[in-house]
């Protein structure tokens, strides 16, 4: 009876412990940093892709080119207008989640479009995809949505056979204009090229000062090769990791909201840029970098309140206090 | 953002208010905290029987009970073909009156009232009788004075005198035989007293006896000792009355009288009722709210029955919705919909447990089917819902007819299901399926059982049941609870588990470059900047600025 009580007990990790590190649990999260430091009315404005995407440009943080918007059934009898002469983009819609409703389109041959998986569509399947965005299809609760069009991203070549289709992302977890915890989300072929972590992708914890990979996780267990493309994740180095850590640390002012995730992807030619925000980011994180969050985020909370540093500044904190290698 | 002292004040003062209005509820209307307890009330019908003499109008007044401590009257009624009935006051004692012009024949009224056997009631409508001379002719005066005298010797108050009286005239039998062939034994105690210049009356109880029908009223003594009375016994002596002894008449006016009538006689009919201790109480508040009492009742039994069935029901879904809030909030089990299993373990209330459980797995799984097949033909979400509802409506009908047909009664219970919940059920459990697989559909499909089946055992309990319909205070109570456990930043029992090879790994291991355990290097980094700056509050703030906090970090 002991023993069973014992090895029950051994599948549960002590809750002091978990305090000493400083792992934030679901609750602490939601009552303590998106309670607190997340207006409620600042919500639209990262839950709809459309709206973030204005204030990047409005503010001059750099995210995807934007080609035209469909709001309405008459736009998709213009989208050859909207489209004018590119030759590769991509469609989302605004409210969707989890990747859902993106249609990548890599080529084009007058009125046959060729999809990110090389299969061939024709003109009607596309307007009849646009349509579905439009009645709701892929936004959460079947809300009426929009669709974007978007240029298309190229990522940088540093990341070729890190990623099991999709597109690498790294996602900076941003305090008060701080970043505090970042990781690289790579998708697998379990994940279905997608970049979230319960669904399978790869996460690999990033150290903040060097930009260098610190530990990987599939499924909360932790692995060194990538497991479609058999890549060394140690060997992960972020480039531009100033720029990308700049850019995420400037969506505070930006949106407003004190606790976001915010999901940057690296364009070959452009640099860092923002794809998404996030105004509920993940705990998974933790374990991708082996650390708790909730360190971090005290260290953050004990600045005087009326300090006020600008993004490079805060970065430079960041670094200072939040690597993991030397160099 | 509200401070943390206002809210924790506030949810105190609901928790205290909630607490204290179960307990005035609890004394007030004695509801009691579990259910169980049994009250008696007694129906008792007085039957009056006269024959009308000649042709003139005839009326009739009866006494009324009598308030009394250890008994609560609940209501009355007569029954009296052609009679007009009145309560009317005469000489400050309650009588009913029954008039009529011209009877004829054998005339039989009825008169009804219920008591509550009521350890609480302590109200009396006993008077002290005027005291009167004793007057009676001899040789019986010299007799009572004899009895009067031994008596007085051997006792030392009113009280023991009654009782050394009764006792002396058993003694004595030769002057009793004498005075008994006079007087009643009654009557003559009093007589007796009225030389030791004690008040005393004679009053008329009832024995309450489970269905006993053609009761008569015994008389008793009632020996006053300044405001004090006791009551005795004149056969035996013995002092008090017994629980169900009902005091009927304790007054010197007439039991009955009737005018325009002869051979009047009153009969009692007793019946014994059990009720739950609630509903006495509901009954008590009733019956004052009757007489015109001014009483706050918090209770929803002072609502007619047909709103008190509905908020039953209405009531007990706090219960159910504390539970969702515990099981999601300090264990971290995942459901489907956040308060479904609630409404699914109302369903259950309805249907009972096993055949609940086995209708709702089959509807959602046959549903799902369903779902799965519309999932092809690509419809806009509207008319997909809407072709789902219509499904689980078909799947409903089909198992309550086909359980029907094979003799399954129990199964047209299903309809009780709220279908348009179940449709998003459904809806919801068939997209997570197609995102995430069937593992999660089976983890949250089986949460959302578990709660509701959690939910269904605590609403179903007698005893919850019985304080959240009597207490009204409890909902508050719920509310504080549900504040409080808001507010829990702490960690679910899942995720411990979660967590579990993280904790080991950040236990064995540093990462990169790591010196010592991060959390311990940024707690020693936390402290330093606190010692830095150590004013934390928003006042003290107006003389820091950046320049000097980087012209510290330059000195380090």
């Amino acid at each position: 009876m002991l023993g069973f009580v014992k090895q029950a007990l051994s599948r549960y990790a002590n809750p002091l412990d978990l305090m000493h590190f400083g792992i934030m649990g679901m609750n602490q999260r939601n009552v303590n940093y998106i309670g607190r430091y997340n207006p409620r009315r600042l919500f639209p404005l990262v839950d709809n892709k459309l709206l973030t995407k204005r204030m990047a440009m409005e503010y001059g943080v750099n995210s995807p080119y934007l080609i035209g918007t469909v709001e309405d059934v008459h736009d998709i009898d213009n989208i050859l207008e909207i489209l004018g002469d590119k030759q590769e983009f991509c469609i989302k819609p605004a409210q969707g989640s989890g990747g859902k409703g993106i249609l990548v389109i890599t080529g084009r041959q007058g009125d046959s479009f060729i999809k990110g998986s090389g299969q061939n569509i024709n003109m009607h399947d596309l307007r009849r995809h646009l349509s579905n965005i439009l009645a709701g299809l892929f936004s959460l609760g079947g809300k009426q949505d929009i669709a974007l069009i978007e240029d298309l991203i190229h990522f940088d070549n540093v990341f070729a056979g890190y990623s099991y289709e999709g597109v690498p992302d790294t996602r900076v977890i941003v305090f008060k204009g701080f970043p505090v915890m970042c990781m690289m989300r790579l998708s697998t072929k379990a994940s279905d090229g997608k970049a979230n972590l319960h669904q399978g992708a790869v996460g690999v914890g990033i150290c903040i000062r060097t930009g260098r990979a610190v530990r990987a996780v599939q499924h909360n267990a932790p692995i060194r090769m990538h497991p479609d493309t058999g890549k060394d994740l140690f060997k992960l180095k972020v480039p531009h990791w100033d720029e990308v850590l700049t850019l995420a640390a400037s969506c505070y002012g930006m949106s407003g909201l004190g606790y976001i995730g915010t999901d940057i992807v690296l364009d070959k030619d452009r640099g860092p840029m923002l794809l998404e925000l996030n105004a509920r980011p993940g705990l998974a994180i933790q374990t991708a970098n082996n650390a708790g969050l909730v360190p971090r985020l005290r260290l953050i909370e004990a600045l005087p309140r009326r300090l006020s540093l600008n993004p490079q500044e805060r970065v430079a904190f960041a670094k200072e206090h939040f690597g993991v290698y030397l160099e | 953002m509200v401070s943390r002292g206002l809210f924790y004040i506030v949810t105190a003062i609901l928790f205290v208010t909630g607490l204290l209005f179960m307990i005035y509820q609890h004394v007030t209307f004695e509801v009691p905290f579990l259910p169980g307890d049994q009250r008696e009330v007694w129906s008792v019908e007085a039957k009056v029987e006269f024959d009308p003499t000649g042709n003139g109008a005839a009326t009739v007044d009866f006494s009324l009970p009598a308030v009394q401590p250890g008994f609560t009257q609940l209501s009355q009624s007569t029954a009296s073909v052609g009679f007009g009935t009145s309560y009317v006051m005469k000489q400050n004692n309650s009588y009913v009156e029954w008039t009529k012009r011209n009877p004829l024949g054998l005339q039989t009224l009825y008169y009804r009232a219920e008591f509550l056997r009521d350890d609480s009631a302590t109200a009396s409508s006993m008077t002290i009788p005027e005291l009167k001379q004793n007057t009676e002719p001899e040789p019986f005066a010299t007799a009572m004075r004899e009895i009067a005298d031994a008596a007085m010797q051997r006792s030392s108050n009113p009280f023991s005198f009654t009782v050394q009286t009764i006792d002396e005239l058993k003694r004595q039998p030769e002057i009793a035989s004498l005075l008994l062939s006079q007087y009643r034994r009654e009557e003559l105690i009093v007589h007796i007293l009225e030389l030791a210049k004690i008040p005393a009356r004679i009053v008329s109880v009832l024995d309450l006896e489970d269905a006993r029908r053609n009761r008569a009223l015994s008389s008793r003594i009632a020996v006053f000792d300044g405001q004090h009375y006791e009551i005795f016994d004149p056969q035996s002596g013995v002092s008090g009355v017994r629980d169900n002894q009902l005091i009927w008449k304790n007054h010197d006016g007439s039991l009955l009288d009737v005018q325009g009538g002869q051979n009047a006689h009153v009969s009692f009919s007793i019946l014994r009722n059990s009720v739950a201790a609630a509903q006495a109480g509901s009954l008590k508040v009733q019956a004052a709210l009757a007489a015109g009492e001014d009483i706050v009742s918090l209770s929803i039994a002072s609502l007619p029955l047909e709103e008190q069935s509905l908020f039953k029901n209405i009531l007990l879904l706090p219960i159910g919705v504390i539970i969702v809030v515990f099981l999601r909030i300090i264990i971290g089990v995942k459901t489907s919909g956040t308060f479904m299993p609630v409404l699914i373990a109302m369903a259950f209330l309805e249907t009972s447990l096993l055949v609940g459980l086995i209708g709702f797995v089959s509807i959602v799984a046959i549903g799902l089917v369903v779902r799965s097949w519309l999932s092809h033909l690509n419809l806009l979400l509207v008319a997909r819902i809407s072709a789902v509802i219509i499904t689980v409506i078909a799947i409903i009908g089909a198992i309550s007819l086909f359980t029907y047909k094979i003799g399954l009664t129990e199964g047209i219970k299903v309809t009780f299901f709220p279908m348009i919940i179940l449709s998003w059920t459904i809806e919801r459990m068939s997209i997570l399926w197609e995102e995430e697989g069937y593992k999660e559909v089976l983890k949250q499909g089986g949460g959302s059982l578990f709660v509701a089946v959690c939910a269904y055992l605590a609403m179903s309990s007698a005893a919850i049941q019985h304080l959240t319909f009597n207490f009204l205070g409890l909902q508050l109570i719920i509310l504080s609870l549900v504040l409080i456990m808001g507010n829990y930043t702490g960690f679910r029992l899942f995720e411990l588990k979660r967590f579990r090879p993280l904790s080991d790994k950040i236990k064995n291991q540093l990462n990169g470059d790591e010196k010592e355990l991060e959390a311990d290097r940024l707690k020693a980094e936390r402290q330093n900047i606190k010692k830095l700056f150590p004013d934390t509050r928003p006042r003290d703030y107006f003389r820091r600025d950046k320049e000097e906090y980087k012209s510290r970090q330059d000195k380090d």
